[in-house]
């Protein structure tokens, strides 16, 4: 099968399982859909990820798609989390529409918006066109804004008006970015592969503020200070499914679109732009994290600061930009992504079961169910860097990086946030973990009546931390992907 | 190229941008959008007589229907939803200090673009900074207002300023691009109609001051 065929099913599926889920509606059978169209678009990445491997960048078709080592690896990331966030939902759905707060027109709707924002995340990875990048980016925005206010309550609503506005305005600034970047390049177009190639013909003064544009813009969908306000709102509120998409993979695609600029930024106006801006965006998002978690109230809030967090020790790889550090911070994006999504779908049923997203709501979830205490305890020591998770050789890796670069003082003080990140992160689940379950059983009204997770959500929790552990012991084939990836980021092919 | 079209068009671009921003009630504020989406249809139609090409001719009259004809009849539906409430009551800033740092932010903007404009001097960029001071006054409303409706119209006097931007500085987007990005803002658009609708629903009225329950 051609890269072009397969590249093309990664787009083309979720559009048809959407097409699926809006004529026959979500009820028992279709439930599974879902599910069976992300794993087409894991299988599809995989086999385009060793296609790329032997035979180098490719375009597909008409010259609209350029797939490279670093697309495929996008790609390979986009189906993986999707593949756990969708093997969940339709237990997820189940118990919303039992406790009446949905329907399953709701449920309906909520299969057709996922599937187009997977659509929507593959076009982007995948787009040869910064303008193609841009508009794919978009959509995204347009497709998740319905999810995110699904619940129609007053926080809902507000979290989703903000996420449109704060996103829709800081890719507005991106799009002027690639106006400018068009005009800077004598209007020879948007092509990435042309811009990079003829990025010493591009005009620097022009570039400059294009770049920084760009970056800005790109930035806030990543999540990124100064124009992060939206993500603790949006990933509160959603419904679990899609905050573990949203957060697991929407952030990285943005961020892909960073590192897409950075490689023209360091052609035209040397590493060093792109790595001030980056490296002061990445330590304000950990500082903003930081101050914001020691005191979270909010479990759901929590996951999202430190959404925040990853993405910018993600972006503080770019900015040290050595082949190692970009290799360590697209390691990151996949361990992070894993289990975050693993987090926020184990969040979502806590939510479920006792009613309440409060920390100090919810006690002793070891002694009432212990394997999403297990699960939720193991993604939180996860996600702060523990070994053997992946997330604990993707920070290794960045920090020996950023000392190599002689960045050792930006790098040291992101590790100190990061410390103080871990202690906040670990004392709040302990919190809730641990300690005696209250006398009476639902002291906020919970829905789940039944404590026990069901077989598929368990499956994708566990298959979750399991995948991001064998990826920090071993990371297989894919070490030959990231390596690539890194070296097409740092131009040295 | 007729340069003196092409600046009445900018300054008409310009003005309508001050006027926003001086004006409260939510009708009027419409009104003169849709009379900007005239002004930025006529800048690409200089631009499309000068270079004489004929898509251009197409952008234009679409970005008449959209700017002009659509968007605000889409707003209006809105207002006239909306019920009495058609005023822009307490803006954080008030007028005379919004028209203020309308004029900061114009020089801020010449201060920014010497360099879009020496890359290929001519009139047509000699006006960039027109159009990014319209993106940034469209910022400015967008943090300043607190009706759902004028933040809407301050995040299209920002998309209407880049569009600006981008046919003064090249004419060559591509027509896939454009198609694309147009879409996008009419879709954006409607996604915070529909928000704005479920807001009233529940809220009763769409001053965001309501939206207070999310914080840390």
């Amino acid at each position: 099968m051609t890269v072009s065929f397969l590249s093309l099913a990664a787009i083309v599926v979720p559009l048809l399982a959407a097409l699926g889920y809006a004529a026959l509606g979500w009820h028992k059978a279709t439930a599974w859909l879902s599910p069976l169209a992300a794993a087409v678009v894991l299988a599809a990445a995989s086999g385009v990820a060793v296609q790329i491997g032997q035979s180098g960048p490719r375009t597909a078709v008409a010259g609209v798609l350029r797939v490279d080592a670093l697309s495929a690896f996008m790609l390979i990331v986009i189906g993986a989390v999707a593949l756990l966030a969708t093997a969940a939902t339709p237990a997820y759905l189940r118990a919303e529409i039992a406790a009446g707060r949905a329907t399953e027109r709701t449920a309906t709707r909520h299969s057709v918006l996922v599937q187009l924002f997977l659509a929507a995340m593959a076009t982007a990875v995948l787009a040869a066109n910064l303008g193609v990048l841009w508009v794919a980016i978009e959509a995204t925005t347009i497709v998740t804004a319905f999810l995110v206010g699904q619940r129609r309550t007053k926080t809902a609503l507000e979290a989703a008006w903000k996420y449109v506005v704060i996103c829709s305005t800081g890719i507005a600034l991106a799009l002027l970015g690639t106006l400018l970047l068009n005009y800077a390049a004598h209007g020879t177009g948007l092509g990435l592969a042309a811009l990079t190639a003829g990025a010493h013909d591009l005009d620097p003064g022009v570039a400059r503020i294009a770049v920084t544009l760009l970056i800005l813009g790109f930035g806030t969908k990543a999540g990124l200070a100064p124009l992060h306000a939206w993500l603790p709102d949006a990933h509160s509120q959603a419904p679990a499914p899609v905050s573990a998409l949203m957060s697991g993979v929407l952030l990285s695609v943005a961020l892909y679109a960073i590192l897409r600029v950075k490689v023209i930024s360091d052609a035209v106006l040397g590493p060093g732009f792109a790595r001030a801006l980056l490296a002061v965006m990445a330590l304000a998002s950990l500082a903003v994290a930081a101050s914001l978690l020691l005191a979270q109230r909010d479990y759901k809030r929590m996951l999202a600061y430190s959404s925040i967090e990853h993405l910018a020790l993600a972006s503080l790889g770019a900015a040290i930009g050595s082949p190692l550090a970009l290799a360590a911070a697209l390691l990151h994006i996949l361990g992070h992504g894993l289990v975050k999504a693993v987090l926020f779908l184990g969040a979502g049923r806590i939510l479920q079961i006792t009613g309440t997203s409060r920390i100090d709501g919810v006690r002793g979830l070891a002694a009432r169910d212990p394997l999403l205490a297990g699960c939720v305890g193991l993604g939180v020591l996860a996600l702060i860097g523990l070994p053997p998770f992946s997330l604990f050789a993707s920070e290794f890796g960045l920090a020996r990086a950023g000392f190599a670069a002689g960045l050792g003082w930006i790098t040291a003080l992101a590790l100190l946030l990061v410390l103080v990140i871990a202690a906040a992160l670990v004392g709040h689940t302990s919190r809730m973990l641990l300690g005696t379950p209250p006398e009476e059983p639902l002291p906020h009204g919970g829905i789940v009546t039944t404590t026990r997770l069901s077989t598929a959500p368990s499956v994708a929790l566990a298959g979750g931390l399991l995948a991001a552990a064998v990826l920090g012991v071993a990371a297989g084939p894919l070490a030959t992907l990231l390596h690539q990836a890194a070296d097409l980021l740092t131009g040295t092919p | 190229m007729n340069v003196q079209l092409l600046d009445l068009a900018c300054g008409a671009l310009l003005l309508t941008a001050v006027l926003i921003l001086w004006r409260r009630e939510l009708a009027v504020i419409i009104r003169v959008f849709a009379l900007q989406g005239v002004a930025l249809a006529a800048l690409v139609a200089v631009l499309a007589a000068g270079e004489g090409a004929p898509e251009l001719w197409g952008v234009a009259a679409g970005i008449l229907v959209l700017r002009a004809g659509v968007l605000p009849w889409l707003l209006r539906r809105a207002l006239a939803r909306g019920g009495a409430a058609a005023r822009e009551t307490r803006p954080l800033v008030n007028v005379a200090a919004s028209l203020l740092t309308a004029a900061v932010l114009t020089l801020l903007a010449y201060a920014v673009s010497p360099p879009l404009v020496a890359l290929a001097p001519s009139p047509a960029t000699q006006a960039i900074p027109v159009g990014m001071t319209v993106v940034l006054i469209g910022f400015f409303v967008l943090v300043t207002r607190r009706r759902a409706l004028s933040q809407l119209v301050g995040f299209l006097l920002l998309d209407n300023g880049i569009t600006a931007v981008g046919f003064l500085t090249t004419t060559s987007v591509g027509l896939l691009v454009e198609a694309g990005i147009s879409l996008d803002v009419l879709l954006a658009v409607l996604v915070l109609q529909i928000l704005t609708t479920r807001i009233r629903e529940t809220f009763g009225d769409t001053d965001l001051d309501e939206l207070r329950e999310l914080h840390d």
